[in-house]
C-alpha cells in the first residue's frame, strides 16, 4: 500500500461516489453464524402485522396498496384493514390493483373513517353496490392496469406502503406468486401487479403463509426491494384465488360466437406465422383458443407469444410448441399458475412492461389481436365493461383499453342479449374503452366491423362472415327484448372512470333509489 | 275466465318467468311482480301481465310473477298457462295468443 494524500488526488472533488479514506472503523462487522442459523433470525421477519405497520410508520392520510392476485380468494385486503382500523389510523388513499366481492367489509371502514378514498381498477358485489348507491364522499378513482402502472411510475400515484400478499417468501423478502418448496398452500403464478408496488412503494410489506428458506428464487419480487416480512396463517383462499376462471362452455351462444370470432381472426390477415395475441378468460374467449387451436395445428401457423391475464388454454397450447413464449401479468387458474412456476419461457411480467403508456415500451403495442368481453357495445363501438344494465358498479376496467388501443386488431366477443337486456345499445352506460380503438364485435347474430376499418371488412365479406352493421344490431336486440327504460341516475359523481393516458373519459353517477 | 284455484306456471330459470294466479272475490286484478329487470322492463311485464288476463276476461285475481328476464312472448305465454290452470279448463284456444 503506498502512501498518499487524499486531497492531492487530480480531479478527486469531481468523482461521484467517493466517501472520503477509508477507516476501518467503518468496517461492516462480520457474522460468524451459518446461513442458516443467521436466516432464522432475519431482522425483517416480524411477529405480527401490526409490529411491520408500527415500524413503517404508517399514519393518517397515507396511501396503501394491494395487488389482486389472489382475487376472490384474498384474505389480505379484509386482514391489513382490521389491523389498521384497530391502531386507530385514518383517512388513508386505498390504492389496490383491483378489488373484488370478498372485499365488502370496506364498507364498514369507509363509514369509519379509515379509508377516506379509493383508487382501483374494479369494484364489485355489496362494495360496488354500497359505493353506487353514494357510501362514499370522494368519488372511487378507477384506472385501467395501464394507466395505474403509469401513474406509479411517474409519481403521481405514490404508494407509502404496499402490503402484498404472498404464496411463499424467504426471510428477506424474495417472494413468489408459488411455492417451490411444496406443493401444499395456495398458488396465483405472476405477481405482475405486486411487483410494480413493490419497486414504487416507500414501504413494502410481504404477507406470506410459506416461509421458504433463503434464496426464493426465481422471484416475483426481490429482497431489495422489501422491507419486512409478517407470515400469518392464510393469506387466501385457494378455491377463491382459482375460482372458476378455466371452463369450457356448453353453451351454444358462446360457442357460435367463438366460431365467429375464430373465422374471422383466421381471415384478417394477422393469423399468420409468429403471431401475437391475448385472450381474455371469458366462456367465449377459451373456446376462440381452443378453435384457433385446430387452424394452428391445420395450417401449421405458431404464435409467437401469448400475452395477458394467462389461462390454462394458452399454457397447454405452449406445452405443445404453439405458443412460443408467455408474457404473464396475471395467471387465470392453477394451470397457468404452475405453468409459471415450471415452464422456463412463461414469463411473469410487471403492469408496466403489460400495459403502461409512459415506460420505454409496453407489451400490448405488439399485439396483432385481442379478444375482450363487454357489459355493453354501443353503435360508436364504445365499450363499458365497468356499469350493469342497473347502473351499479359491477366490473372492471382491467387491461381492457389498454389492449384495445395497442393491438392492431381489437375483438369484442359478446353475447347480443344477456337475459332480457340488450349488449348492443345506443349509448353505454359507462365509457371504459374508447369506440375509435374497437375494430370489430361479435355477437351469436352477426358480425359488426368498424367503419374506420374497411379492409377488415372486406376481408371478412370474402371469407363469407356472417357480416352486418352495429346499428343493425342494435335495432335486432330491441325488436326482442323491447326498448329498456332509461337507468335514474341522481346528480353526484361517485366514480371517476379515467382512460389509459389518466384523462377522465367518464363518469359513474350514483343510482336513485 | 273464472278463476277457481291457485295455479301456477313457470320456472326460476333464466330468461324465465313464475306466474303464480289465485282467486280474488272483489273486482279488479291485485299484481306483485319481482323482477332481475325490474328497473328497465318492470312496466312493459305488468303491461304484458294485465292484457293478457284481459284477453282471457280475467277480471277477479291476485297475481304474482316473479321474473328472470323473461320476453314478452314468455310473459305472455306462462299468464296464459296459469290461467287456464286457475280456471281448471283444458280447452285451450290458442288464437287467443296474441303474437307480440
Amino acid at each position: 500500500m503506498s502512501e498518499f494524500d487524499y486531497n492531492s488526488i487530480p480531479h478527486i472533488n469531481e468523482v461521484s461516489a467517493c466517501h472520503g479514506v477509508y477507516d476501518e472503523k467503518n468496517l461492516w462487522q462480520k457474522d460468524p453464524i451459518s446461513f442458516d442459523e443467521r436466516q432464522q433470525h432475519s431482522k425483517k421477519v416480524l411477529p405480527s402485522l401490526e409490529e411491520a405497520i408500527r415500524r413503517v410508520g404508517l399514519k393518517d392520510g397515507m396511501t396503501i396498496s394491494f395487488h389482486h392476485h389472489f382475487r376472490n380468494g384474498d384474505y389480505v385486503v379484509n386482514m391489513v384493514m382490521d389491523v389498521i382500523a384497530k391502531m386507530g389510523i385514518k383517512g388513508l388513499t386505498l390504492a389496490a390493483s383491483s378489488l373484488t366481492d370478498c372485499h365488502w367489509p370496506l364498507i364498514d371502514h369507509i363509514k369509519n373513517g379509515v379509508i377516506k378514498h379509493i383508487e382501483t381498477s374494479g369494484l364489485r358485489g355489496k362494495l360496488g353496490d354500497a359505493v353506487s348507491h353514494g357510501l362514499m364522499d370522494f368519488p372511487v378513482i378507477f384506472r385501467s392496469h395501464g394507466g395505474r402502472a403509469a401513474a406509479i411510475e411517474t409519481g403521481e400515484l405514490h404508494i407509502d406502503v404496499a402490503f402484498l400478499g404472498a404464496p411463499s417468501c424467504d426471510p428477506y423478502g424474495n417472494a413468489n406468486g408459488y411455492n417451490r418448496d411444496s406443493e401444499e398452500g395456495s398458488c396465483c403464478g405472476s405477481l405482475g401487479y405486486a411487483k410494480l408496488d413493490a419497486l414504487y412503494a416507500d414501504k413494502c410489506i410481504i404477507i406470506t403463509d410459506h416461509l421458504v428458506s433463503f434464496p426464493n428464487t426465481p422471484f416475483g419480487i426481490p429482497e431489495s426491494q422489501v422491507d419486512y416480512v409478517v407470515k400469518v396463517d392464510n393469506i387466501g383462499d385457494p378455491n377463491g384465488i382459482m375460482s372458476g376462471a378455466t371452463r369450457f362452455t356448453k353453451n351454444p351462444k358462446e360457442l357460435l360466437i367463438a366460431q365467429y370470432a375464430t373465422k374471422a381472426i383466421v381471415a384478417s390477415g394477422y393469423f399468420k406465422n409468429n403471431f401475437s395475441m391475448q385472450m381474455g378468460s371469458g366462456g367465449a374467449s377459451l373456446a376462440v383458443a381452443r378453435y384457433l387451436r385446430e387452424y394452428m395445428l391445420e395450417q401449421d401457423i405458431k404464435c409467437r407469444f401469448a400475452l395477458g391475464g394467462i389461462t390454462g388454454q394458452i399454457v397447454q397450447m405452449h406445452e405443445e410448441g404453439l405458443v412460443k413464449k408467455i408474457l404473464d401479468v396475471q395467471s387465470f387458474d392453477l394451470i397457468a399458475a404452475n405453468s409459471v412456476k415450471n415452464n422456463r419461457f412463461h414469463e411473469q411480467i410487471d403492469a408496466s412492461y403489460y400495459a403502461s403508456y409512459v415506460n420505454k415500451g409496453a407489451a400490448v403495442n405488439q399485439l396483432d389481436f385481442v379478444i375482450l368481453s363487454a357489459l355493453e357495445v354501443d353503435t360508436e363501438f364504445n365499450v363499458n365493461v365497468m356499469t350493469g344494465s342497473d347502473g351499479v358498479i359491477r366490473g372492471a376496467v382491467g387491461g381492457h383499453p389498454d389492449t384495445a388501443a395497442g393491438a392492431s386488431m381489437t375483438i369484442v366477443v359478446c353475447p347480443l342479449l344477456r337475459g332480457r337486456i340488450p349488449t348492443v345499445c345506443s349509448k353505454v352506460n359507462t365509457i371504459c374503452t374508447p369506440g375509435k380503438t374497437v375494430d370489430v364485435v361479435v355477437t351469436d347474430q352477426g358480425i359488426a366491423v368498424n367503419p374506420a376499418r374497411p379492409e377488415l371488412y372486406e376481408k371478412f365479406v370474402e371469407a363469407g362472415l356472417p357480416l352486418t352493421t352495429i346499428e343493425k344490431l342494435r335495432d335486432r336486440a330491441e325488436r326482442i327484448a323491447g326498448t329498456p327504460e332509461p337507468i335514474k341516475y341522481t346528480d353526484r359523481i361517485v366514480g371517476v372512470l379515467m382512460y389509459r393516458d389518466n384523462s377522465v373519459i367518464d363518469v359513474i353517477r350514483q343510482v336513485a333509489d | 275466465m273464472e278463476i277457481k284455484r291457485p295455479g301456477v306456471a313457470g320456472t326460476m330459470e333464466s330468461s324465465d318467468i313464475i306466474v303464480r294466479i289465485e282467486p280474488k272475490e272483489t273486482e279488479g286484478i291485485e299484481l306483485t311482480l319481482e323482477s332481475a329487470v325490474m328497473q328497465q322492463y318492470g312496466k312493459q311485464i305488468e303491461k304484458v301481465i294485465r292484457e293478457t288476463l284481459e284477453e282471457l276476461g280475467v277480471t277477479k285475481a291476485y297475481v304474482n310473477a316473479v321474473d328472470k328476464g323473461a320476453l314478452d312472448c314468455t310473459v305472455a305465454a306462462r299468464t296464459l298457462a296459469a290461467a287456464y290452470r286457475s280456471a281448471e279448463s283444458t280447452e285451450y284456444v290458442w288464437s287467443e295468443v296474441k303474437v307480440k
